[in-house]
Formats: structure tokens, C-alpha cells, sequence
């Protein structure tokens, strides 16, 4: 059982750690894609910050650097073409981007685990699912072979998959799209972390199966008191299961408040403009609202406030200007010249 | 409601089942999936009928069948009285100009190695009497203006443009032919949200302006609402449940249909833990060795042991004013958003 | 109409990268090629082997077969730039020369191979079914052949043949129907998977027929794998030219030809190593060439690269 109190001391022996710190603090963070055809920026500027027991959603559109941010935060970023040119993530105080690669390996197994969309090419097709669980416990906790499956199997229970004790001999092909989504979390969950990040967990997946999946995750995350970082671009889901979101546009987090206020009063036009076009039952027989125009290709952002092309209440300024955040109530901040518009006030 | 003269599109009893072979050279039948397995439909004259399901309902299967992608095992595609399954050769190269498909996958669905215009004007060239030859150039310049495209854009490539607009590519290549009938299957599936409406928009218009009727086959559900007229739910190659729009969201009598209303997650935080989450246990079955009787029965909280042995008709019942596919079908009110 | 216009007023098209007007893909592909370095320097290299092979006269005016054994390996003097081999021929001379047989077989062979490779690949991947089946254990069966027992039996049959008298008719149909097995592989994989893409069953739908779905469609976006494969065929052809003709299944009587001198040459090469290196730099030249021309060709007609 040495390597149980090795990692973990490890860990806990990080320069900076302060237990009372913010779980997860990422500010101004800064990535770019260099490849031959030009620089594209994914990521310009986003900070959020992530609690203990907490669900954070990151809304947005495809490419608006919701999934790179996750991949940044991990450490999971290849590098070329990807450089982190600016910005700190913070885990209870650590600067992560500042750490060894060895040291950020143990973070990201013990303390910050990741679930993605595709189950099926995250886990490694030639091994059993029993397997690679425990691997795990036997890499990170040091236990027997035995003692390792015993776990495994309880891992999978914990995920609420029928005959566990069988299924661990299974390979991942053998399982369902929905049971797939189950042995990741599993695996995600094995290490006890203290943040989960979710990109697009059930966009794979049938309406039916996401119930599930998604109850099962909120489930999970208030046994273990969790912090949940849920990356999706699904306003359904998010109005669900979480606590805060920060709506992405263009690489930037634009709008950040407590879940109800999102939905019920967005301070932001292009959180207003997506919700005002989810289809409802009162538009039956109308045109959609739709925001006009295409998101910005990332190496071509538009100057001055990104959204600007799109916007209803688009000015010069906003052609000129980039908006500061501007903090409307606690926990709640707007990337927008002309806040008060779009509240109304 | 319409009179049968209206009706534009009809299927009866249609199946498919896909055989399962084994051996190489020598191949022997040993099974077979039955995607779709005794579908009848009616399509009547600028209406949308929606199809939702699951993945592996065989809704995508069902599309190919409407548009003679796929032969069926045996049933019926009526099109204009005629029965395409039947056609072959030059009369159902004819009969095709009456019904096209909007495919799901824009990134696909464009050849990647012609122009705009020489796709969308293919259908001119495969039908030289459409359009006369020095009308053609003209001709696909009005259908890229059509779907909201510049039409200068006829000599670019697919690549050259993004998601939405490619979409709006495959709908003018759809509508060349001037068909009646169109089936849309996942349209907007693969777009942004942003971009998912202007297109559901663009669908909406073209119907109004040119008289159009749509299947309109996805997953998502708000959007199927939105767009259609009438609804039928599939579940493993059937049809559970079928109706008008509203009777189908707001009065679902089939054990299915309410279990999926009600998993949608509803974009309104306030109504959080209030729901009534039904949430069914297990996976679909394979359509490979579907259940006796009620296909659904393995994942039915109503399920009695009279199911296994009686396969429901699609028909209205007592306590279900719109036909279900349930012997206990009964209006359950699952959510309103 | 209100809503559509306004939807018209929305997507403005990523401009072209070059910003120009497109024309055809034809045209596109022969601007982009004539900004192509690589393109160039190929066309350069097989313009000049090309002139060689039709009129060597015009690089040499030494005989290739002017060999006198008092010059034996005897380094370069006045017009033998590259000296003379094991026989007092002038290595010079006999690479000019060379060329002639060398590309003669080397691209005639593959065209062969080419077209046998198209055909069944194509057959066999886009109808599939008991024709699949046949022609791929057909390939299964030539593949099991060994190569060189292959090219001797049939090299011999061939070479049989009246009005063969150089042996160049034999080489290259001997190198042709044994070479297109890999093609034709490669061919019907990207066939399968070419015909199953989404555009495909849209041409369908629309009422394309089966010429129309295979070189419109199919075909045009299944090629580039299978040029690589023949741009590859034809070193290894000009190469295994040189292996017959030295069992004597190849090039006969006074021929000359790049695979000849170098497997003459092999045996010397400690003495004098001239006669094995610059008939083998205008061989690998040679294929290089071609391999860049096929990659830069591929290049140009694929949109999406551009």
C-alpha cells in the first residue's frame, strides 16, 4: 500500500497547494493552434472558477474553444500545434501549466479526471474493460492483482451496470453506447478526483440513455462532492443539472451567472439570441429566431467585440472596442457594451 | 382533413429485413435484421409528417425505402398511384423526380471533387428533358438565390463553404427536379444551433412557396415539433404511435413515446427535479431477434404476460383518441415546455 | 418572401484563398500545378530521360557498343564522362541508351498493370457480390505466386512468341500481368468505400446511372491511393527489368538498359564502383521524378488541399 500514500503525499507536497484555495481557477487563459495555414486562435481569454460540489456549465457552439479550454486545463494538448501563450490554471493554487509533465500526470489521474464524447475510442479496444480498471488501481494505489479486481468490480457497480463481476471480462465493443458512457465514468472515477470535466458526454447518445447517463453523473457528483465542469452545447441539458454556466463565443467566455439567471434574464445578446432560438411551442407555425451570419472562423476573429457581425444591438464601439467584463451582480459578469440594453433596464 | 385525393405519398405494410450471411464465397443465409418490419404511412399534399426514434428504430432505413435507395423485402411505395418498389430502369428514373432527399451529413453529402453548380445541376444532366441545355447555367443559379446562396458561387467547391450552407446545397440539389415530396432525414442534426434554425426556416418557406410535402425524419424532438404537421413514433422497425402534433405532445398514450418526451431534457431551469423522468431500464433490443409480441414489453413498466403473446395493432383505442400501439395505451401527461 | 430574403442576407462564403474565380477542376488543378517547384523539377527530369530514351544521339555520340576489353574499368577520358565498365564499354554511352528500354518497359508495364489493376479493382469493389468474390480470390491466388518462378515461366512462354525478338514486348507484358495484383487492391478498397459515401446515394436519388455513379463520382475520388501504388510499381518495374534480363527471361541480344548495366556491375563493384552508381542515380532519379509528378498531380486535383 505504499504507493497510496506516495502519489497522494506527492501531491499534497506540491509547491503552493493550500487545501483552502479555489478547487479549479482558470484565468485569462490564452491557447493557439500554429499550423501551416495561419494561426488560429481557439481559446482568447477564458476564466472561470470551480468549487467543490459544484456543476459548471461551458456552453457553446462547435469551435467556440469549449473543448480545447477542457484539453488545456487537463494537460492534454499536443504541443505543436497547440501553445498556451498566456493565462494560469490554477488547482488549489497550484499553477498547473507551470508544473513538470511527471507531476501533472499524477494530478490528472488522482485529482482531475476527463470523460469525452466517443466512449468507444477513448477506451483501448484489445484489452478488457476489467483490464484497464485495474490498471489503474494497481499503477496509482499500488494493490494486488487481486485487490485490483475486486475494485474494478465495484467501480462498475458504482456506474450501475448489470453483473459487474461478469462484465469486467468483456472488451469495450461488447457494450452499449450507453454502457460505454458507464465504464469511462467508472474508469474516470476510480482515482476518487476532485473535478470531473465532461466534454459532450451524451451528445453521442439517444435521448433515453442521456436521461441516464446524466442522472447517474449528478448522482455520483453529490455522493463524492464533486466539482463537475459539464462542456456541452446542449441548453437542455444544462438547464438540468447545472449550478453556473459560462456561455463561449469565439474563444472567449462571454456571459457568466447562476444557472437561472441564464435562462431567465441572459445579460449577454448572444446568450439571449440562443435561447430565443430553441424551437418553442408558441413559434409553432412561425419562422425560428436564428442568429444571422456564421460563428467566426478562429483565424479570422472580427475586431473589437467578436460577436459584433451577428448582434441586434451592435454599435461602432463595438466594431472598435473590445467590452471588459463587466460584473452585473456576484458571480455574474457580461462581456458587453450595452449591458443595460440587453437587460432591459 | 383531407380527402384521399390529396394524398401524395402511401406505404403499405412496408418491411425490410437485411439477411445476415455467413461464408465468403458460398454465403448462407442465417438471420436477418428486420430494420423496418410492416410500416404504413400516409403523406398528403403540403404536409409534414415527422419521424422520431431512437438510433437503430429504423427511421434512416425506412428514408431509403420512401426514396428507392433500398429495395424492400416486400410492401408497397405508392408515389402518385404508382408503386415504385415495382419500378425499375427508365420509368423509375421518372418516377424519382417525384420525391428527393435531404441527406443528414453535409460534410458527405457533397462530392467533394465538383462544383456547386455542376452538383446541383446534375439532375439536369441525368434528366436531359427537365431543363433545356442553354437553360441549365440559369436554371441552377435560380435554385442556389432559392436556398439563400449568392449565386456567383456556382464554380466553388463544396469545402469552401461551411456546414449550414452546404445543407442549403443538398436542399437546392433536392428541389432541382421539382419533386412534390421530400424527405428530410436528420437535416439539421450535424448543424450549431445558431445555424439549425436558419435551415429549419429555410425548409418552412420552401414549403409554402413551391407547395411542398416533407417526411421529416430526427431524434430531436423540439424540432420535429416545430416543423410537422403529424408525428408517428418507431420503435424497432414499427410504428408505436401516430397522430397530429399536438396530440402526440401533449396526450402520448404508448408507454414509449412518454418515456422519450419525457427524457428531452426542457431548457428551463425552473422546472428541474419537477418532471416526471420516466426512465426505462436496459438497451433496445437487437433487431436481429426482436421480442415476441409487443416489441417494446422488455423495457415497459405496463408490461403484462399478455404482451408476449399479442403484437398490438396500430389502431385507436379506447382511452387513446390517435392509433397506439399499446393493448394498455392511455394519455399520460408528461411534460409541457 | 420577407424571410427569405433576409436569410440571403446572412453567409457571406469564406472567400476563395486565392481570392480568384474558380474555373474548372481541370484548370484549377493546371494553375495550381504551374506554381509547383516540385511539379517542375519532375517535369524537368522526365522531359530529359524522355529525350534520351527517343533520341539518345542527341546526349552521346559514342556507340554503346564500342567496347574494347583493353579499356576495362578504366576512369572517365574525353567523352566517357563516367569511364567504362568491366567490358571497356562507355558507361556514359550505355546510360544515355539505357534509357530507351528501361522506360520503355517501366511505363509500358505499369500502364498495363494499371489498367488490369483498374478494371478488376473497380469490378470487384463497386458491384461487388459473387463478382467480388471471384476476382479477389482470383488476386489471392496471383499473389500467392512467387514472383520470380512467375516471371520465369512466363517470361519463357512469352519470349517464345514469334516477333519478340529484343525480348521487350515479353518483359513488359511479363511484368504487367504479374504487377497489378496490389493495385488492384488497394483499387477496390477505396472503390468500397468511395461508393458508400453520401454523394453517391444522392446521384443515385436523383436517377444517375452506373457509368455516370463510376466516373463521376466513384472513381475520381478512389484514385489517389492507387496512383501512389503505381508510381511506386514503376521503380520496382524498371528494377525487376534488370533481375529478368539477368536470369535471361528479359531484354535479349545486344540490348541495353539501366537494370542490365547495374546487375553487370554488381559483381565489380569493389574495383569500380562507377558503372554500378550512375546507371542506378539515373534510375532512382527517374522514379523520383515520376513519384513527385504522380503527388503533385494528386495534389492539384484534390479541392480540399486547396
Amino acid at each position: 500500500m505504499t504507493g497510496v500514500t506516495d502519489i497522494r503525499a506527492q501531491i499534497d507536497a506540491l509547491p503552493g497547494l493550500d487545501p483552502r484555495a479555489p478547487l479549479l481557477h482558470v484565468e485569462d487563459l490564452h491557447v493557439e493552434f500554429r499550423t501551416r495555414d495561419g494561426v488560429a486562435k481557439a481559446v482568447n481569454g477564458a476564466s472561470f472558477h470551480l468549487s467543490a460540489g459544484e456543476t459548471l456549465a461551458i456552453l457553446g457552439e462547435s469551435g467556440c474553444g469549449k473543448s480545447v479550454t477542457a484539453q488545456a486545463v487537463m494537460g492534454i494538448l499536443d504541443t505543436p500545434p497547440a501553445h498556451i501563450t498566456n493565462g494560469t490554471v490554477r488547482y488549489r493554487g497550484v499553477d498547473l501549466l507551470g508544473l513538470s509533465e511527471q507531476e501533472r500526470r499524477k494530478v490528472r489521474a488522482n485529482r482531475i479526471a476527463m470523460i469525452f464524447q466517443d466512449a468507444l475510442s477513448a477506451l483501448n479496444p484489445v484489452y478488457t474493460v476489467g483490464f484497464q480498471l485495474g490498471e489503474l488501481f494497481r499503477k496509482h494505489r499500488g494493490l494486488s492483482r487481486k485487490d485490483a479486481k475486486r475494485r474494478a468490480v465495484e467501480s462498475l457497480d458504482q456506474v450501475r451496470i448489470p453483473a459487474a463481476g461478469q462484465r469486467i471480462n468483456d472488451y469495450p465493443h461488447q457494450f452499449s453506447g450507453g454502457m460505454r458512457q458507464r465504464v469511462m465514468i467508472a474508469m474516470a472515477l476510480a482515482l476518487d478526483p476532485e473535478v470531473l470535466i465532461a466534454d459532450e458526454p451524451t451528445t453521442a447518445l439517444d435521448v433515453t440513455v442521456q436521461a441516464q447517463i446524466m442522472r447517474l453523473l449528478a448522482e455520483l457528483q453529490r455522493q463524492r462532492t464533486m466539482g463537475l465542469i459539464l462542456i456541452t452545447h446542449d441548453m437542455g441539458v444544462v438547464a438540468d443539472v447545472a449550478d453556473r454556466v459560462s456561455v463561449m463565443y469565439a474563444g472567449k467566455v462571454v456571459e457568466e451567472a447562476p444557472v437561472y439567471d441564464i435562462y431567465g434574464r441572459p445579460a449577454h445578446p448572444y446568450t439571449q439570441a440562443l435561447l430565443a432560438s430553441i424551437p418553442r411551442l408558441d413559434l409553432k407555425g412561425r419562422p425560428l429566431n436564428v442568429i444571422r451570419g456564421l460563428p467566426p472562423a478562429l483565424t479570422d476573429i472580427p475586431s473589437g467585440c467578436a460577436f459584433h457581425p451577428r448582434c441586434g444591438y451592435a454599435r461602432e464601439i463595438c466594431r472598435q472596442e473590445q467590452p471588459p467584463a463587466y460584473r452585473i451582480a456576484p458571480h455574474r459578469e457580461s462581456r458587453c457594451h450595452f449591458i443595460r440594453e440587453v437587460l432591459g433596464v | 382533413m383531407s380527402d384521399a385525393s390529396d394524398l401524395v405519398l402511401e406505404t403499405r405494410n412496408l418491411v425490410k429485413h437485411f439477411p445476415i450471411t455467413q461464408g465468403v464465397v458460398f454465403k448462407s443465409k442465417v438471420g436477418a435484421v428486420r430494420a423496418v418490419d410492416g410500416v404504413d404511412l400516409q403523406l398528403r399534399r403540403g404536409e409534414t409528417l415527422g419521424i422520431v426514434g431512437e438510433s437503430g428504430c429504423g427511421k434512416s432505413t425506412l428514408a431509403k425505402l420512401l426514396v428507392s435507395l433500398e429495395k424492400p423485402t416486400s410492401g408497397e411505395v405508392i408515389v402518385r398511384g404508382e408503386n415504385m418498389a415495382r419500378l425499375s430502369g427508365q420509368s423509375l428514373r421518372r418516377a424519382r423526380r417525384n420525391i428527393q432527399m435531404v441527406l443528414q451529413d453535409p460534410y458527405t453529402s457533397l462530392n467533394p471533387r465538383m462544383t456547386v453548380g455542376d452538383i446541383i445541376g446534375e439532375p439536369f444532366a441525368v434528366h436531359p428533358d427537365a431543363v433545356p441545355r442553354a437553360g441549365r447555367a440559369r436554371a441552377v443559379q435560380e435554385l442556389l438565390d432559392l436556398v439563400g446562396l449568392n449565386p456567383d458561387h456556382v464554380n466553388r467547391y463544396p469545402h469552401q463553404f461551411s456546414g449550414g450552407q452546404r445543407q442549403r446545397i443538398g436542399i437546392a440539389r433536392a428541389l432541382a427536379l421539382r419533386p412534390e415530396i421530400i424527405v428530410c432525414d436528420e437535416p439539421v442534426s450535424a448543424l450549431d444551433v445558431s445555424i439549425q434554425g436558419q435551415v429549419i426556416n429555410l425548409l418552412e418557406s420552401l414549403q409554402h412557396e413551391l407547395g411542398l410535402s416533407y417526411i421529416f425524419i430526427a431524434h430531436d424532438l423540439s424540432v420535429v415539433r416545430h416543423i410537422s404537421d403529424r408525428v408517428a413514433v418507431m420503435y424497432l422497425g414499427k410504428i408505436v404511435e401516430s397522430g397530429y402534433h399536438l396530440a402526440i405532445y401533449e396526450q402520448p398514450t404508448h408507454p414509449y413515446t412518454q418515456a422519450l418526451l419525457s427524457a428531452v431534457p426542457v431548457p428551463d431551469p425552473r422546472l428541474r427535479g419537477r418532471r416526471d423522468l420516466i426512465e426505462l431500464e436496459g438497451d433496445v433490443p437487437s433487431p436481429a431477434d426482436p421480442p415476441s409480441g409487443c416489441r417494446f414489453r422488455t423495457r415497459c413498466w405496463k408490461a403484462q404476460p399478455y404482451c408476449a403473446d399479442h403484437e398490438p395493432l396500430l389502431q385507436i383505442r379506447q382511452r387513446s383518441p390517435h392509433p397506439s400501439a399499446c393493448h394498455y395505451a392511455e394519455i399520460r401527461d408528461v411534460i409541457r415546455y | 418572401m420577407s424571410d427569405m430574403n433576409a436569410l440571403a442576407a446572412e453567409t457571406p462564403a469564406p472567400p476563395s484563398p486565392a481570392g480568384r474565380k474558380s474555373r474548372s477542376l481541370a484548370a484549377d488543378a493546371w494553375h495550381d500545378l504551374r506554381r509547383s517547384k516540385i511539379f517542375w523539377a519532375a517535369l524537368v527530369i522526365i522531359v530529359v530521360v524522355l529525350l534520351m530514351a527517343i533520341w539518345p544521339s542527341l546526349f552521346t555520340s559514342a556507340d554503346p557498343h564500342d567496347c574494347v576489353l583493353s579499356r576495362r574499368h578504366r576512369g572517365a577520358s574525353g567523352g566517357a564522362i563516367f569511364g567504362y565498365d568491366y567490358q571497356g564499354c562507355d558507361v556514359y554511352a550505355k546510360t544515355v541508351y539505357g534509357a530507351r528500354y528501361s522506360i520503355l518497359v517501366g511505363v509500358c508495364s505499369v500502364l498495363l498493370a494499371g489498367v488490369i489493376g483498374l478494371t478488376v479493382g473497380l469490378a470487384a469493389g463497386y458491384f461487388g457480390g459473387w463478382l467480388d468474390a471471384l476476382l479477389s480470390r482470383f488476386v489471392d491466388v496471383m499473389l500467392g505466386v512467387p514472383f520470380l518462378l512467375g516471371a520465369i515461366v512466363l517470361g519463357k512462354r512469352l519470349a517464345a512468341e514469334p516477333g519478340n525478338s529484343n525480348g521487350v514486348l515479353a518483359v513488359t507484358l511479363t511484368l504487367g500481368i504479374l504487377g497489378w495484383t496490389t493495385g488492384a487492391r488497394v483499387m477496390r478498397s477505396s472503390v468500397i468505400e468511395a461508393k458508400n459515401q453520401d454523394y453517391v446515394a444522392a446521384a443515385r436519388m436523383v436517377g444517375a446511372g452506373p457509368a455516370r455513379l463510376i466516373f463521376r463520382h466513384v472513381l475520381p475520388n478512389a484514385m489517389a491511393p492507387f496512383t501512389v501504388v503505381l508510381t511506386i510499381l514503376l521503380g520496382i518495374n524498371i528494377a525487376s527489368e534488370a533481375t529478368l534480363s539477368f536470369l535471361g527471361v528479359g531484354l535479349k541480344g545486344d540490348a541495353v538498359s539501366w537494370g542490365i548495366s547495374i546487375s553487370e556491375a554488381t559483381g565489380y563493384v569493389r574495383v569500380a564502383p562507377g558503372p554500378l552508381i550512375w546507371p542506378s542515380v539515373f534510375l532512382a532519379a527517374t522514379v523520383l521524378a515520376f513519384i513527385m509528378l504522380g503527388d503533385a498531380v494528386r495534389d492539384a486535383f484534390d479541392p480540399k488541399l486547396r
